[in-house]
């Protein structure tokens, strides 16, 4: 304080010796300048204090949560939401183990063909009634009704029979040995005593949902926020967080400045506001920002039925031209890393120890020269008297997608090789080109389960229209190992068919994999508890606390009338 | 009167039918299918699953089927059932958001209207003047920027860096602990930038229009005659000039409605407000084609409706014009 004094009696002094006719006015000017700029009073938060319940954390969602039967929605608000409300009979830990949720334990039969869960006894739903065996039993059965509109039947229309043996114990048996099938069981559990024998997609529970989990549904504002209370009786223990609050926030710049203005308390950053935009004084204050490795990654993927692409050599070549670090340190201003393969470092069946393509334009020229194709005299390649050239194809709106393909781009030229870019709105660019197989050449990413079954993407019987296989990569031993691995349950056995699995493909390169992203996350500062792992943060969500000399919100804030 | 009424409202009818038939073919055109389709590139989702959900929401059948069907629906003023996974009626959803909306068009109409009217007024009288320049800068400025972009500017100096104004959406999370007259003051103070934002836009038409108009009259003869009888200045403008001026302003009445409607979709989503605007914005990417077609007949409806108005209060107000 004493120090904007003599700086203002200085800056005072000046001006009145040099304009000593307008001197109040720069007395009234001077005073409103250091008025402005003066601190409000902010809170320290760096005391991490006791764990007490109460207080509210705020999230955001770009758009709003659809139907909170996660059953019916393919939305992240909505999935978001409903993992607070509902459990799984497992789920994964913070080390991605699969560990019991609704499920006190289970057992796997000799023949691997069946699976039979121990349900945990006292758990109540949110409006008293007790869980059992046969709320799952309903929910296996709604979920593969021929009636029920759900994008999630494919899992479950693998049992061969789903029994209940008493209430308490549940058996789902199947036909061949699935190794995906026991966390196809962390699907959310509905309520059998509220849905059945009712249409589920007319049911009240789409917009007040009652399930089992750590949160209990307190109200919905439609287009301005959904609230959950915390659940005093939850099994897993009282989160201390009292109130759960998704504010929709449809435009992602305001989201940023209610960050800034301290109206949410928690945003997934772009990495120029991860890096540059968040880095000042006041905000460094006020929240942490954490990274870590997200599970996904993207790629460029070649259209195999390409006449240009046939060619493994030109596949690695256009591997070797494209430097992936330089992506990385550009685009995503390092918050990534390289990729090598179709599964994320963090998890349990990736396998690192694959061939590379370090930037290299001498050897994507060597492969390139041996494919056949020689430098004209304008210095592009060509094959036959045919120019080498390809269009890249880029979802609209994704910047660092079309930042990498102008990267690309430009080093493809280097080498001879002529690449057009067309950006395409998402949904003209699926259903125009990928489905249709039109393209050449195509940017995008793909999310990855921590359960590694890479059937949907890379077995060479899912080529048909809408099937994920769309670049049409077919190769025998690929195709062996992954339903080798689908129906295998011992891990170290599965994670020698994925290691061999990437191995091929690297060799392959059907895709060129540009990079792993990092998830970059702001929290604030006042909830402590917070344990990054390879799960992600949300994993011990219940465990976060706000000390009581650091709560912001009252008990009953966040309730409209 | 009433005939002429009739008439109009009669023929709003196949006018009304020809705007649905082309939004709905111009919807269908665009690639991409409903929310609950939103499957594209998920590993979870079979062919079977596919086929199935385009089933239930009778996707499967050709266009001019679901036209017919639809049509048969909304006759009976029934505007179906949403697309997007929560099933809703279309009419509820639409319901609950268009209170909001109007409020703030109305709002942003009236202070399009003091704030425009006055400039106009003021450009005429003073016609080449520097503040003549300045405003009419201002007001194209206005017109000429991107509504966004001043709203972030806005949002930024007034939110963030004074933090006088609240940001985004319409109360507070205490609403509910606050005495009436806070909550009042807590929605007004929500409201202040997005209804300068949406008004600012408006005020170059109308302005401009109320100058042209005034500018009109000015040269008129019997302005020159009211003058030469010695009548003071203000007289002059207020009772000759003005009356006559104002007239061709009600048209713009009417006009600006659908401008005022599409400017919704903008700023209630940058301002995240849970009005009409923000959920023809989601249907639109969701593709939930009925919640589209619905919003589209309300606001042609109400557009229609708007012209209406401005041609009866138009008849009423000038004498030289009758109806019927």
């Amino acid at each position: 304080m004493s120090a904007s004094f003599t700086l203002t009696d200085t800056f005072v002094r000046i001006t009145t010796s040099m304009l000593p006719r307008h001197c109040f006015l720069f007395i009234l000017l001077a005073f409103l300048l250091f008025g402005c700029s003066q601190q409000k009073e902010t809170m320290s938060y760096d005391d991490p204090g006791k764990p007490a319940y109460g207080d509210m954390i705020v999230m955001a969602s770009i758009g709003e949560a659809s139907n909170l039967i996660p059953l019916l929605s393919a939305d992240s608000a909505s999935h978001e939401i409903a993992g607070q409300i509902y459990n799984g009979l497992v789920k994964y830990d913070k080390d991605l183990n699969i560990v019991g949720s609704l499920a006190e334990s289970w057992e796997i039969s000799k023949d691997n063909l069946s699976i039979t869960f121990r349900l945990k006894r006292g758990v109540k739903w949110h409006d008293g009634k007790p869980f059992t065996a046969h709320d799952v039993m309903y929910t296996y059965k709604v979920t593969i009704d021929p009636k029920t509109p759900t994008a999630y039947a494919a899992d479950f229309q693998l049992v061969k029979k789903a029994e209940v043996l008493d209430d308490y114990t549940f058996r789902a048996t199947y036909d061949k040995p699935f190794a995906p099938a026991l966390i196809s069981w962390a699907t959310a559990i509905m309520p059998r005593h509220l849905l059945e024998g009712k249409d589920i997609t007319a049911s009240p529970l789409n917009r007040k949902p009652v399930g089992t989990g750590p949160f209990v549904f307190k109200e919905w504002i439609p287009g301005d926020r959904v609230v959950l209370t915390a659940n005093a009786d939850y099994f897993e223990g009282r989160p201390y967080i009292g109130r759960y609050m998704m504010r929709i926030i449809p435009d992602s710049a305001t989201m940023f400045l209610e960050l800034k203005r301290y109206g949410i308390d928690m945003m997934g950053l772009a990495p120029l506001q991860f890096l540059k935009q968040t880095e000042y004084p006041r905000f460094k204050q006020e929240y942490n920002k954490y990274k870590y490795l997200a599970f996904n990654y993207t790629y460029l993927g070649f259209n195999l039925k390409h006449g240009l692409f046939k060619d493994r050599r030109v596949r690695q070549a256009i591997s070797y031209a494209i430097g992936r670090k330089e992506i990385i340190d550009g685009i995503l201003l390092g918050l990534g890393e390289e990729a090598t393969g179709p599964f994320t470092p963090n998890m349990w069946a990736y396998n690192g120890n694959v061939k590379r393509y370090p930037y290299s334009k001498e050897k994507a020229l060597a492969l390139l020269r041996e494919a056949g194709y020689e430098k004209g005299t304008d210095g592009m390649l060509k094959r036959n008297g045919s120019p080498f050239e390809f269009t890249l194809l880029v979802n609209q709106g994704n910047t660092v997608r079309i930042q990498c393909a102008e990267l690309i781009q430009r080093r493809l030229s280097e080498v001879g090789i002529t690449v057009k870019i067309r950006v395409l709105e998402w949904a003209s660019l699926i259903n125009e080109f990928i489905d249709k197989r039109n393209f050449d050449a195509v940017i995008l990413g793909w999310s990855i389960n921590p359960e590694p079954d890479p059937y949907d993407i890379w077995h060479s019987s899912k080529q048909g229209p809408k099937e994920l296989n769309f670049i049409s990569f077919e190769n025998k031993e690929v195709d062996e190992l992954i339903v080798k691995a689908r129906h295998t349950f011992d891990r170290a056995e599965r994670k020698r068919y994925y290691g061999r699995f990437q191995e091929i493909i690297a060799e392959e390169a059907p895709y060129v994999f540009l990079f792993y992203p990092y998830a970059t996350v702001a929290i604030h500062k006042r909830f402590k508890g917070i344990e990054p792992a390879a799960a992600g943060l949300m994993h011990n969500f219940i465990k976060w606390y706000v000390p009581e000399n650091q709560r912001r919100y009252r008990a009953n804030a966040a309730l409209s009338p | 009167m009433l005939r002429y009424l009739l008439k109009r409202l009669f023929f709003m009818v196949p006018m009304l039918f020809g705007i649905t038939l082309i939004s709905f073919l111009v919807i269908h055109l665009v690639p991409g299918e409903p929310g609950a389709l939103d499957t594209d590139m998920n590993p979870k989702v079979t062919k079977q699953v596919r086929e199935r959900i385009r089933a239930f929401y009778g996707l499967d059948k050709p266009l001019h089927v679901q036209y017919w069907m639809w049509l048969k629906r909304i006759v009976k003023f029934d505007f179906g059932v949403s697309f997007a996974p929560d099933r809703r009626p279309v009419i509820n959803k639409i319901k609950e958001r268009l209170p909001v909306t109007i409020l703030i068009n109305l709002l942003s109409m009236a202070l399009i209207f003091l704030v425009g009217i006055p400039i106009g007024i003021y450009c005429a009288r003073y016609k080449d003047s520097i503040l003549d320049k300045a405003l009419t800068s201002f007001v194209f400025a206005g017109y000429a920027a991107p509504t966004f972009w001043i709203a972030l500017l806005l949002m930024m100096f007034f939110g963030v860096y004074l933090e006088l104004l609240p940001i985004s959406g319409i109360k507070s999370f205490n609403f509910s602990e606050l005495s009436f007259f806070d909550k009042t003051i807590d929605v007004a103070k929500h409201l202040i930038l997005p209804v300068c934002i949406s008004g600012f836009g408006g005020l170059a038409g109308i302005s401009r229009y109320m100058k042209n108009s005034l500018l009109e009259v000015l040269r008129q003869e019997y302005i020159t005659t009211a003058y030469a009888k010695g009548l003071p200045e203000g007289m002059v403008l207020k009772k000759h000039a003005l009356r006559n001026a104002l007239l061709p302003v009600i048209t713009i009445l009417g006009l600006s409605i659908p401008g005022l409607i599409g400017g919704s979709v903008i700023f209630e989503s940058i301002f995240s407000i849970p009005g009409m605007g923000q959920l023809f914005y989601m249907s639109v990417m969701a593709r939930d084609y009925p919640t589209i077609m619905g919003i589209l007949v309300i606001g042609a409806f109400l557009t229609l409706l708007g012209n209406l108005i401005a041609d009866i209060s138009y008849a009423l107000a000038d004498p030289r014009i009758r109806i019927g």
